[in-house]
């Protein structure tokens, strides 16, 4: 439809940072003067459940979902979440993603095995794929609670905004306390 | 300035700008954060009610003293505030009055998905409905106007997509110059008895028919012309979906659902070949526009539950052959491991369901985090109904069954739900003597919708110390002779207290004392001591894994036959439940 709508899903399960990395997303994109929505469902999906988060940037959105076969990047923080979510993107889509597994349930139960060769799956059928493992550079900045960031970082590289702009959102939304290992953790991220 | 704000945000901008002196609520998915926002704004008094009818009287209260009041919940709380819903629609308001309702489509986080626009008909009130944030705060503020305008309370209708949505917003400074609330006298207005009720009614009915009147030249409902084949009414996010599914569409947005504006309507349907009503859930404003004698199409080929989105509309103008069908998108449907929610790890409410489980109880549940004890491994709950329902389902059920079948009924509630309206429920039960036993999972907060202080926690909204209910008390001054209180980390002691309670022909409550581990206040709660499972003592027997916690994962060896288990050290709490089930000390301290 609106092809001068860029749309991003955020995938992961709930606590990965999820919400605040879409948070800094749509706020640097409202800075660099887009119009921008963005949706995603709280709730029960805070206990651990499969989290998607919608970001669409342009001249004009009117969805703040992201319409099935027409998601442009997906950004993936846990590789099965990142595969349930593989529908929503358009053929040709880009994929970043987190190299993390989190156990579903039954897998912590032994009733299921977490699938095998996901990254390698995910790449054959977007081959416009990129792994990244987040939480070893998040280690080396110091704070592997800011895994989040170290992938926004990597994702920035493939939105066209500038530097500052993306600076000026991380220091709106980030806790004063923790912005120098964010800005770090983001820098890296950028850098790869 | 402009800011990003979610559709609760903007709700609370609005009430702030539209000077609202009073606000209550009770929290509710997706509603929850209207309240929370507005408690950031200090010119207005806002707090949580125990349920949403308290909450609602609260802001009539406030308005009947000329105050603007708003209170806030999610579509199944209007059935609790539905009562003084009904009559303050006759009395009208002081101040302005705005009910906000946040419905869940597509049950993201509810029981059932009722549309309440049903509400506003039913009730005789007006309803707006925004399509963004920017409508949600400047729809907020158009209220106040309106509900004074035309002495009526006006509800506003969200959904979980304008809720939990983000867009961008233009703040603007609040309104000045409103009237100091004072007390006025006005007993045939604000009275309902029969013979004041009977000269109210048929001012409701004409206010319905000038509003409607008034509707057909708002701004807020609009006729957007483009292509004359296909016409569509709508309202709210569908509006967003229609425009991005299409976008050659001519449209009527309406920005008042109810009552619908005739006349715009008939202009609308004039100008098009063909009138459709593109609507989530029911066919509310299509079976009025039918009522019109107008010809449109809904309900025939847009689904009737769940959410729409551009793609389900998309989808069915294709399958009616209304528009061309696109090229069939590549979309694999295959069976992946499902990742559903999980009670957290360290929950107080784990060994109590895994010990109901043990036990062969019949649970009737309620509405909270606990409602999750119905998941495997736990599989410790057989009915939920709405909040508070547990304890009179229990209360209901035993009075047919035998002595030995009534044993294993129990009740499980929350604290806040206990608050909500379990309290009714277990009057009755003690008032009638029901012989089941209760378990109030008291876990200091109302955690399910992200920890807000109840009038048991201790604090208020703004986290100021405030006396608490206490529980026990309140059980006994009900009626109830034997209430017990126990640490639910004990299995040894809950266990032993459930099957004396349970094999008690009376009425019981049991009330478990540990707060929730998501609660930040180290005061409240902290993590203890971490474990671990000593591999060369783990002999791989699964026992720890019974009660499904997170974190402990299950380590199959190579062949995929036997396995141990492991203690994920980021995710542990120490609260040794795992490990008093270990026959075999594995798991222990971390030295």
């Amino acid at each position: 439809m609106a092809d001068s709508i860029t749309n991003v899903l955020l995938v992961g399960v709930g606590g990965q940072g999820i919400l605040l990395a879409s948070e800094i997303l749509a706020e640097a994109f409202m800075i660099a003067g887009f119009d921008v929505k963005k949706s995603e469902i709280h709730g029960m999906s805070q206990r651990g459940g499969s989290v998607v988060s919608h970001v669409r940037f342009g001249e004009k959105v009117y969805s703040p979902v992201v319409p099935e076969g027409e998601g442009d990047i997906l950004f993936g923080f846990e590789l099965l979440e990142t595969r349930r979510y593989l529908n929503l993107l358009r053929p040709g889509a880009k994929v970043i993603v987190n190299d993390f597994m989190i156990q579903p349930p039954s897998v912590l139960l032994g009733n299921d095995r977490y699938p095998e060769n996901l990254a390698e799956e995910i790449s054959q059928r977007f081959t416009d794929f990129k792994l990244i493992d987040g939480l070893k550079i998040a280690t080396e900045v110091g704070n592997q609670r800011v895994a989040n960031t170290v992938l926004l970082g990597a994702v920035s590289k493939h939105l066209k905004l500038d530097d500052r702009v993306w600076q000026k959102a991380l220091q709106k939304m980030v806790p004063a306390k923790a912005l120098q290992v964010n800005l770090k953790a983001f820098e890296s991220g950028r850098s790869l | 300035m402009k800011e990003i704000l979610s559709g609760n945000e903007a709700i609370a901008r609005g009430a702030f700008e539209a000077g609202v002196k009073v606000a209550s609520a009770y929290p509710g998915t997706p509603s929850t954060e209207i309240l929370e926002n507005i408690s950031t704004y200090s010119s207005i008094n806002s707090s949580w009610a125990p349920n949403e009818k308290v909450a609602l009287e609260v802001a009539i209260g406030a308005s009947f003293g000329g105050a603007r009041s708003i209170a806030c919940m999610k579509h199944v709380g209007v059935n609790v505030a539905a009562d003084p819903l009904f009559t303050l629609s006759y009395t009208g308001v002081g101040g302005g009055l705005v009910l906000i309702v946040a419905d869940d489509p597509e049950m993201h986080s509810s029981q059932n998905e009722q549309d309440s626009r049903n509400y506003a008909k039913f009730a005789k009130v007006p309803m707006l409905e925004p399509a963004d944030s920017q409508e949600c705060k400047e729809f907020t503020r158009l209220a106040f106007e309106l509900s004074e305008k035309f002495d009526t309370p006006v509800m506003i209708r969200s959904c979980t997509r304008i809720s939990h949505g983000k867009s961008i917003v233009s703040l603007s400074e609040p309104v000045t110059g409103l009237p100091e609330p004072k007390l006025v006298k006005n007993p045939p207005k604000l009275v309902m008895l029969p013979g004041n009720a009977r000269v109210r009614h048929p001012l409701v009915e004409q206010r319905t028919l000038d509003l409607s009147t008034f509707g057909d030249s708002w701004e807020i409902n609009r006729i957007e012309s483009r292509s004359e084949e296909i016409g569509i009414i709508c309202t709210g996010v569908t509006y967003q979906y229609v425009r991005e599914a299409l976008p050659e569409a001519s449209t009527l947005k309406l920005g008042m659902v109810y009552p619908l504006p005739k006349k715009l309507i008939n202009e609308f349907a004039a100008t098009v070949k063909k009138l459709y009503v593109i609507e989530e859930l029911d066919p509310f404003i299509e079976e009025q526009v039918l009522a019109m004698g107008i010809p449109v199409i809904g309900k025939e080929i847009i689904p009737l539950c769940g959410e729409l989105s551009p793609g389900r509309i998309r989808v069915a103008f294709e399958k009616a052959e209304i528009i061309p069908a696109s090229e069939t998108k590549n979309v694999i449907e295959e069976k992946l491991i499902p990742r559903p929610p999980n009670m957290c790890p360290g929950c107080p409410h784990r060994g109590v369901f895994y010990l109901l489980n043990k036990a062969n109880a019949y649970v009737t549940g309620d509405i909270g985090c606990y409602t999750l004890g119905f998941m495997p491994p736990l599989n410790a709950m057989d009915t939920c109904v709405c909040m508070g329902a547990s304890i009179s389902n229990a209360s209901g059920i035993v009075r047919s069954l035998p002595p030995e079948e009534q044993r294993r009924v129990v009740a499980v509630i929350g604290d806040s739900t206990f608050l909500h309206t379990g309290v009714n429920s277990l009057m009755e039960m003690a008032y009638n003597q029901a012989p089941a036993t209760v378990i109030i999972l008291d876990n200091r907060i109302t955690a399910m919708t992200g920890r807000q202080e109840n009038p048991a926690s201790g604090y208020t909204l703004a986290g100021v110390k405030a006396p608490e209910v206490d529980i026990p008390d309140l059980c006994r001054a009900l009626g109830i002779k034997h209430v017990r209180i126990l640490d639910p980390y004990d299995l040894e002691e809950t266990k032993k207290v459930l099957q004396e309670e349970m094999s008690r022909a009376e009425p019981s409550v049991i009330i478990t004392n540990r707060p929730c581990c998501l609660i930040k206040d180290d005061s409240r709660f902290s993590k203890s001591a971490l474990l671990e499972v000593v591999q060369s003592d783990c002999t791989g027997c699964k026992a720890c894994l019974r009660i499904g916690c997170p974190a402990i994962e299950w380590q199959p060896d190579a062949e995929g036959k036997k396995g141990k288990s492991f203690i994920d050290p980021l995710l542990c709490t120490g609260c040794t439940v795992c490990q008093q089930l270990c026959k075999f000390n594995a798991i222990r301290q971390v030295k």
